[in-house]
């Protein structure tokens, strides 16, 4: 049990280096000098030169990505290239406005989805399974953007009841941002609660007839108490790793929905590190992301473990690997469109 | 053929209609629309819906019936191209390591996951900046994203065949890993990979026309989906027709892979979600 987890720990860490390891090559192959953006037009090539030693940026690929992983591990990420501030904390301040919408949205979501995804399970290809079902199937195929658009216009020109877009820059106070937070969380809770509902309605049904609920039924145990005490933690479980990857889904910023209600967060702060050619903020986003999204799945992974008894054998059994592979499936049904 | 749709379940007959319907409209779309798509008319601009214009016109005195028709060509060729090469690619990759289950498996999978763990979006962003945003730009940068989910699912899935009888026999016989993967494990794993198929296209249609909303891939005054919500969603309470022409046909075409994921999923016994437990 406890190698198992260190395994799985050591693994997370290489996944999230070598993430970051691929996206800094990628950065480098970005068209464009930065000296020479830096500077302007009308730079010598002395002072190119100059600037690209200042830069570190004559030094070979290896050492400055090394360099920069040290620096990293530190917490010092560099210095943007258009504002000159240090990454770290403009980084943290976005990270913090994100949490800010993430919260809510997950808690409200997987409230509401559980809840009517283990329903819709148990009242299988009734009138209540299929309106909740096709009511999910239809906000998996609405544009974000979509949904976002219409509320903007209905906060702005129907009910001013929130503010349809926001006016604060990233070091606003969580008060004063209180109030802006809720049409994305509106947004986001539908996106998300839709891959919620399916994964637990599929997962309902399918404990709901095997053996094991059978017989509980059979000893005659009332049905409320074999539904919450035995076919509930099981049916929960392929959940958990849904609701893991939209987690780190939306701690990594989700840019569609930010870029709408000009929210502050890591979504906005990606788009405009593109836009920008800002190299240290986009490797710095993805190594938070990645990150984010490893320490996800590793939670889900150990929260499984500790629900599941057949998750705790090591690997090669086949228990394991059977529970593994149902995973992955899992988290891939549930991927959605990850904007 | 008809015994064979009845088989697939109304669920999958609709989805499957759904589809055609859209690809046939916006395949017919330059010889059934009746406006030019991007023929501004400063004279006929932000109208409701008149004879002359079924669905209005917008700010610009365009047609929206015509730009809806041909607005999604560019997102369902980009879709059709960037799917296909991305779960063709993701299939037989996930197929060989799955046969070869040696370090080689080991090294992709470590980099799949590292692939996976970057944010979609970002990825994209950085595809995108690098080699700008041409039409063979966004299908590479979507096929770079989509390939490793898709080897991940379909790796999982021929795990569990590559250790079967004639997989065996196959290898007993001297044949290379080439033929094997092709001939033997490709076919068993057939219907995890159309169901896949289905379900990355719904995915990969939103996408493009996200990005096309945010300003990367199709270009002004090139009619499409996602540009003509975001040209559009100002003038949302004036004329909501030109928002609202093309989300119904996104959405109806996304609605139509769903069904058509899940019919076919129900048909071959592949539930997404539970494969692998059972």
């Amino acid at each position: 049990m406890t190698r198992l987890i260190i395994r799985r720990l050591g693994s997370a860490v290489l996944t999230i280096i070598l993430a970051s390891l691929l996206v800094f090559l990628a950065i480098q192959a970005l068209p464009g000098d930065v000296a020479q953006q830096i500077l302007g037009r009308g730079a010598t090539q002395e002072s190119i030169d100059q600037m690209r030693s200042e830069l570190g940026l004559d030094t070979p690929v290896v050492i400055r990505y090394i360099q920069w992983l040290f620096g990293a591990v530190q917490g010092d990420f560099g210095t943007s290239l258009v504002s000159g501030d240090p990454v770290g904390p403009t980084l943290l301040l976005h990270f913090r406005n994100t949490l800010l919408i993430a919260i809510p949205t997950v808690l409200i979501s997987v409230t509401l989805s559980i809840l009517l995804g283990v329903f819709a399970g148990l009242r299988r290809n009734k009138w209540q399974d299929n309106s909740i079902s096709l009511l999910s199937l239809v906000a998996m195929s609405i544009p974000e953007f979509m949904m976002g658009a219409l509320l903007v216009l209905a906060f702005a020109i129907g009910i001013p009841l929130f503010p349809a877009v926001v006016l604060d820059g990233p070091n606003a106070t969580v008060a004063e941002l209180l109030p802006s937070i809720w049409l994305p969380v509106i947004v986001l809770s539908l996106a998300m609660a839709a891959y919620v509902i399916r994964m637990t309605r599929t997962s309902t049904i399918d404990v709901m007839t095997s053996d094991f609920i059978t017989t509980a039924q059979l000893k005659g145990l009332r049905e409320s108490r074999v539904v919450l005490r035995h076919a509930l933690p099981t049916a929960l479980l392929p959940t958990l790793n849904v609701v893991a990857i939209n987690i780190a889904w939306m701690l990594g910023g989700v840019v569609v929905v930010e870029n709408i209600f000009n929210y502050p967060g890591m979504g906005n702060l990606m788009l405009e590190a593109v836009f920008n050619r800002d190299l240290p903020i986009i490797e710095a986003v993805a190594v938070v992301s990645a990150t984010v999204y490893v320490a996800c799945n590793l939670l889900a992974d150990l929260t499984a473990m500790l629900l599941d008894p057949r998750q705790r054998l090591a690997k090669g059994s086949s228990h394991k690997a059977k529970a593994k592979a149902a995973g992955s499936q899992a988290a891939a049904a549930g991927e959605g469109i990850q904007l | 053929m008809k015994s064979v749709l009845r088989a697939a379940g109304p669920v999958f007959i609709i989805g499957i209609a759904l589809i055609a319907i859209n690809l046939l409209l916006a395949f017919l779309a330059p010889w059934i629309s009746a406006y030019d798509p991007i023929a501004s008319n400063s004279d006929a601009a932000l109208q409701g819906p008149t004879a002359a214009h079924w669905l209005g016109t917008d700010m610009y005195g365009r047609d929206v019936l015509s730009r809806t028709l041909n607005g999604g060509r560019y997102a369902l060729l980009v879709t059709f191209l960037a799917t296909t090469i991305a779960v063709a690619a993701g299939a037989l990759l996930g197929c060989l390591v799955a046969f070869l289950n040696n370090w080689i498996d080991d090294v992709v999978m470590r980099v799949v996951d590292a692939i996976l763990s970057v944010p979609t979006i970002l990825a994209l962003l950085v595809v995108v900046a690098v080699f700008g945003s041409g039409m063979w730009v966004i299908v590479l940068a979507v096929v770079v994203v989509y390939t490793p989910a898709v080897t991940r699912v379909v790796r999982g899935a021929a795990r569990s065949v590559s250790s079967l009888d004639y997989v065996t026999a196959a290898k007993a016989r001297g044949e290379h890993a080439g033929p094997i993967v092709v001939r033997e494990i490709l076919p068993n794993v057939l219907d995890v990979v159309l169901v896949e198929y289905a379900m990355r296209a719904s995915w990969v249609v939103l996408l493009i026309s996200s990005l096309s909303f945010l300003g990367f891939g199709a270009n002004p005054p090139a009619p499409d989906w996602g540009l003509m919500v975001a040209e559009n969603r100002t003038a949302l309470t004036v004329v909501p027709l030109a928002t609202l022409g093309p989300i119904v046909a996104l959405a109806t075409f996304v609605i139509g892979l769903h069904l058509t994921a899940d019919g076919l999923g129900k048909k071959l016994g592949v539930d997404r979600a539970m494969t692998g437990v059972q």
